[in-house]
Formats: C-alpha cells, sequence, structure tokens
C-alpha cells in the first residue's frame, strides 16, 4: 500500500509540475493568449464560462455515450460472428482491416449528407470510432481459444452456444474491457470530429466557434473539459475491468479477495 | 449409474472396427492411424502405450468423436460415436482449467452441460452439486481449495482437479491422455493411487494414453502396445496384478519383466530413422 501510495503522490507531483512548468513557460517569453493562454487564465475562463459551457458538455457527453454503447453492441455482435468461425474470420478480417483503417474524419461529411447535422451524425461517428478496436478484440479472443478448453466442452457434447457463453466470452472479457477503454476514448474522439464539422450544440461545436473568434483561452477551456471527461470515462471503464476480469491479471488483492 | 445406455451386444463399451485416419490429401498425405481395431470391454481399464506420434491420441478423439475415422467404423456402447448419449470424461496433460472460475466451479462445470445435470444445475448448483464437488475434491486431496483459482495451485494439484471435474458428471467414459505427463515423479506415483481408488469405486471404462510403461501396468487392466507410421496396435496383453496394486509391486521381477517385455516391443516396432 506504502508504495501505491507514494506510486499516485508522484502521478499527482507530476501532473501539477507540468501545469506549473507551463504557466511559467508563458510568464518567462512573454507569450500571448492569442499564441498559448496560460492554465490559470484557462481555469478563470473555464469558471466564469461555465455556466454557457454546460449544456454543451452534456451534450458531447451524452452523443459520446450514446455512440460509445451503439459502438459496444454491434462490436460484440460482430466480434462475435467473426471469431467464433474460421470462414468468417478469414473472410471478413480483410475488409474489417480495410474500414478501420479509413480516417473517420472523412466519412462525417457522408453521415451529415444523409442524416442532417446535429446529433445523428456525431453519435453515428463516435459508434464508427469505438466500433473497430472492440470488434477486433473481442474477434481476436475468441478466435485464440485454446483447443484443449474447447475439446474438454465437445467431450461433454457441449453444444456451440454452450462453448461460447462458458468458455469463448468469459475468455474474451480481458481482449474486450482493454478495447473498452481504448474505444471510450476513441468515442470522444468521433463526438468532437463531427461537433466541430456539422452541429450547432457541443463542446466540438464551441472550440470551433471560439478558435474563429480567436477566443483561445475557451478553446483550452474545451480541451480541458474533453480531457478530464475522456480521464473519468476511461477510469470507469478501469474499475469495471478490475472488477471483472481479475482473473487474467492475478493481483494479489484479488488473490486474497 | 444410467443402465439404460449400456449396451445390449455382450459387454463390449468401446470397438473400433478397422477404423483409419489420415490427414491432408494427395501426396501430403498423413496416416495418423493405420487400420485398427479395438474393443474395450466395460468397465475395463485399458492403457494405449507407445512411442510419440503413433495415433494414441488419434484413437482417444475418435472414441469421444472429437474427429471422424476417415475410414472404418467407431461404436460406443453399441451404436455409432455421437449416436448413443454416453457420458464421457476426458483430461489431458495440461489440466486446461478455466482461469476465471474458481476450481470448484471448474470441477462443477460438466454438471453445467451434460444431461440430465444440466436441467437442474440451476436450483442445485449451491447445494447438492456444491457437496458433490466438494467431496470428490476432498477424496483427490483437494479438500478445502475449492474456493482457490487455478493460478493460485501447483501442476500436480490442478491435476487432480482436472481428475475431478472428469468424473464429477459420473462418466461410463473415461478419456485420460497423459493426465500425469507432466508431473515430477512422486506426484506421479500418489495419483496412480488416487486413480486406481476412483476407478475400483466408480467403474467407469478407461482408456488411458500414456508414455510411462510403470504408469500402464500400475493402472491398466489391459496395455495396448502400439507402433508409429502407421499408427497401429501390434500387441493387447492383460495385466495380471491384483488390486489395489501399490508402489512396491512395481518393483517385482515380474512386474519388471512385463515392463521390460513392453520395452522391447516398442523398440522394435520402431521405424528405421530416416536419414536427414
Amino acid at each position: 500500500m506504502e508504495q501505491g501510495l507514494r506510486r499516485r503522490l508522484w502521478s499527482a507531483v507530476f501532473i501539477v509540475g507540468f501545469f506549473v512548468l507551463w504557466e511559467a513557460f508563458c510568464w518567462a517569453f512573454h507569450i500571448s493568449d492569442i499564441v498559448l493562454p496560460k492554465p490559470s487564465q484557462i481555469i478563470v475562463t473555464l469558471v466564469t464560462r461555465m455556466p454557457a459551457l454546460w449544456p454543451h458538455t452534456v451534450q458531447t457527453l451524452y452523443t459520446t455515450l450514446v455512440g460509445f454503447a451503439l459502438g459496444i453492441l454491434a462490436g460484440v455482435a460482430l466480434g462475435v460472428i467473426v471469431g467464433s468461425s474460421r470462414l468468417a474470420y478469414d473472410v471478413a478480417y480483410p475488409l474489417l482491416i480495410g474500414f478501420a483503417s479509413i480516417p473517420k474524419v472523412a466519412v462525417v461529411p457522408i453521415f451529415v449528407l444523409w442524416f442532417g447535422s446535429g446529433a445523428v451524425p456525431a453519435i453515428l461517428t463516435a459508434m464508427i470510432m469505438s466500433l473497430f478496436p472492440i470488434v477486433v478484440n473481442v474477434a481476436t479472443g475468441l478466435a485464440t481459444t485454446e483447443p484443449e478448453l474447447e475439446d474438454v466442452m465437445k467431450a461433454l457434447r457441449a453444444s456451440k452456444l454452450d462453448i461460447l457463453w462458458n468458455v469463448g466470452l468469459p475468455r474474451t472479457m480481458p481482449y474486450f474491457f482493454a478495447s473498452l477503454k481504448v474505444a471510450v476514448t476513441l468515442a470522444f474522439v468521433g463526438t468532437v470530429i463531427s461537433e466541430t464539422v456539422a452541429s450547432n450544440r457541443g463542446i466540438g461545436n464551441v472550440m470551433m466557434i471560439a478558435s474563429s473568434n480567436f477566443d483561445v483561452p475557451l478553446v483550452f477551456a474545451g480541451l480541458i473539459i474533453l480531457a478530464i471527461m475522456g480521464v473519468a470515462l476511461y477510469a470507469v471503464f478501469s474499475l469495471i475491468e478490475a472488477r471483472i476480469t481479475g482473473w487474467a491479471h492475478r493481483k494479489d488483492e484479488f488473490a486474497m479477495g | 449409474m444410467n443402465v439404460e445406455a449400456h449396451p445390449r451386444t455382450g459387454h463390449t463399451f468401446v470397438e473400433l472396427e478397422k477404423a483409419t485416419l489420415t490427414y491432408g490429401r494427395g501426396d501430403r498425405q498423413i496416416v495418423a492411424l493405420g487400420e485398427t481395431s479395438l474393443r474395450v470391454d466395460e468397465g475395463d481399464f485399458v492403457a494405449l502405450v507407445g512411442p510419440s506420434g503413433c495415433g494414441k491420441s488419434t484413437i482417444l478423439k475418435l472414441v469421444t468423436g472429437l474427429i471422424t475415422a476417415s475410414t472404418g467404423y467407431v461404436y460406443v456402447a453399441g451404436r455409432e460415436v455421437g449416436a448413443a448419449p454416453v457420458r464421457v470424461g476426458m483430461a489431458f496433460q495440461n489440466p486446461t482449467m478455466l482461469p476465471w472460475l474458481t476450481v470448484r466451479d471448474n470441477v462443477m462445470m460438466p454438471l453445467k452441460i451434460v444431461p440430465p445435470f444440466r436441467q437442474q444445475y440451476q436450483s442445485k448448483k449451491k447445494t447438492e452439486f456444491r457437496d458433490r464437488a466438494e467431496a470428490l475434491l476432498k477424496e483427490v486431496g483437494l479438500g478445502g481449495f475449492g474456493d482457490k483459482h487455478p493460478w493460485q495451485l501447483s501442476g500436480g494439484m490442478l491435476q487432480r482437479a482436472s481428475l475431478c471435474r472428469a468424473l464429477i458428471h459420473e462418466p461410463q467414459l473415461l478419456m485420460l491422455d497423459e493426465p500425469f505427463g507432466a508431473l515430477d515423479q512422486f506426484t506421479r506415483e500418489e495419483l496412480w493411487a488416487v486413480m486406481q481408488a476412483l476407478w475400483m469405486k466408480l467403474k467407469p471404462t478407461v482408456v488411458l494414453v500414456t508414455h510411462d510403461l510403470k504408469e500402464a501396468g500400475y493402472l491398466a487392466t489391459r496395455i495396448c502396445v502400439m507402433r508409429s507410421r502407421p499408427g497401429q496396435i501390434i500387441d493387447d496383453a492383460p495385466v495380471p496384478f491384483a488390486r489395489p496394486r501399490t508402489i512396491d509391486m512395481s518393483y517385482t521381477p515380474e512386474f519388471v519383466s512385463m515392463t521390460q517385455r513392453l520395452r522391447e516391443l516398442i523398440i522394435s516396432a520402431r521405424p528405421v530413422k530416416e536419414t536427414v
């Protein structure tokens, strides 16, 4: 515990130190607000403009979470299909990689064309951004299930569904949660991209307008909000992961509990 | 045990009739198992010994229906394999415990899958089945370890748990694929005694694949010697020693001469070494 506390302390010192250095850097070189605002200034902006920023924050969070939830549903379904059959894996994998390597910014205009501007393209962008890591990880987890494990089940005359439910899916959980941590931050990226391109709500939109007004402190305030939400969601999913897939990490605390 | 599922045709429980298995096609064809016929009586304990790659494991997989014979037939309980509702237990060299489950839940896994237990699993998993798993774990010397996770156990303990999992659903047919192969000598000898006790009590039909002639002699009532390329049974002899057998018995002249005979058979049947 002593060790963990010290690690956390250093981590906090590091974060604070980063902002202190930033502040000192701006003072020392007389950096203009329009180029790089000081952290103190960003915090002031964040506090004073919060009433106006709050609805946008909620909007961005909402869009991200809805998109992410859809991404999980679609991702798990696709991953199970692709991962549970050798044929589907071989056939679908190249196409998946192809889709995954398309820059998602490029598809936002298509979504806007189909669904107009607003929340729908943002939700869809968040969804496809978070989709691929989930599909790939779930599929990989299922496809790499040890044949011996399957043999044990097959000798018991277990159905494919039995094997999937009792061996495949639990075994895939660590892969799945590892992908969720990555996917949730990607979902934010998707939302913000879409909001900057085609929306009149959300943090992405606020930042877009702020930067065209040269209100750089507000742009940075938006960045800070995004970072805080991203870290918070990452932390939530890390916690869920640690609870559900502790067996895969074999931590001492888990072994004792 | 469910008497209904047992065969009517004599007392043969497992039968291979001119079964073969080949992998691949054309020039690249590999004969894993040459034409093999084998009968195993109900309640018998047969050991298959032989060099690596002689098709021992192939026979196990054929009998459990994990693979289908290329030619010939495999019968279990008087019907073609897979057709008869036979409960099969299996244990491998690798204990293959599911790491996210406790040892007890691992042992109970077959009850979750195999009828008729499957239908009762939800209602009995906390009471009767749990007690049954605990009792079996205790019998193999794992009393009190049910709540542990697999990585907290040693290799020998995992193998004991693996035996429990293979036996919890009272299988009529038990397939053991070198289950003690990765263990040290002392643990192995201990587990032979455990295995013998369980077999004498539950009387499943057992097919054991092993490299270890002493193990085969200790456990089996019958030993089949196999050769490789192509895999074939070249000798089939009963093991006459009384039960329960002990380690001391494996040092008697009779036992030693039996294992020596088996050893010579295997060596003389070895294919001529190919020049590389």
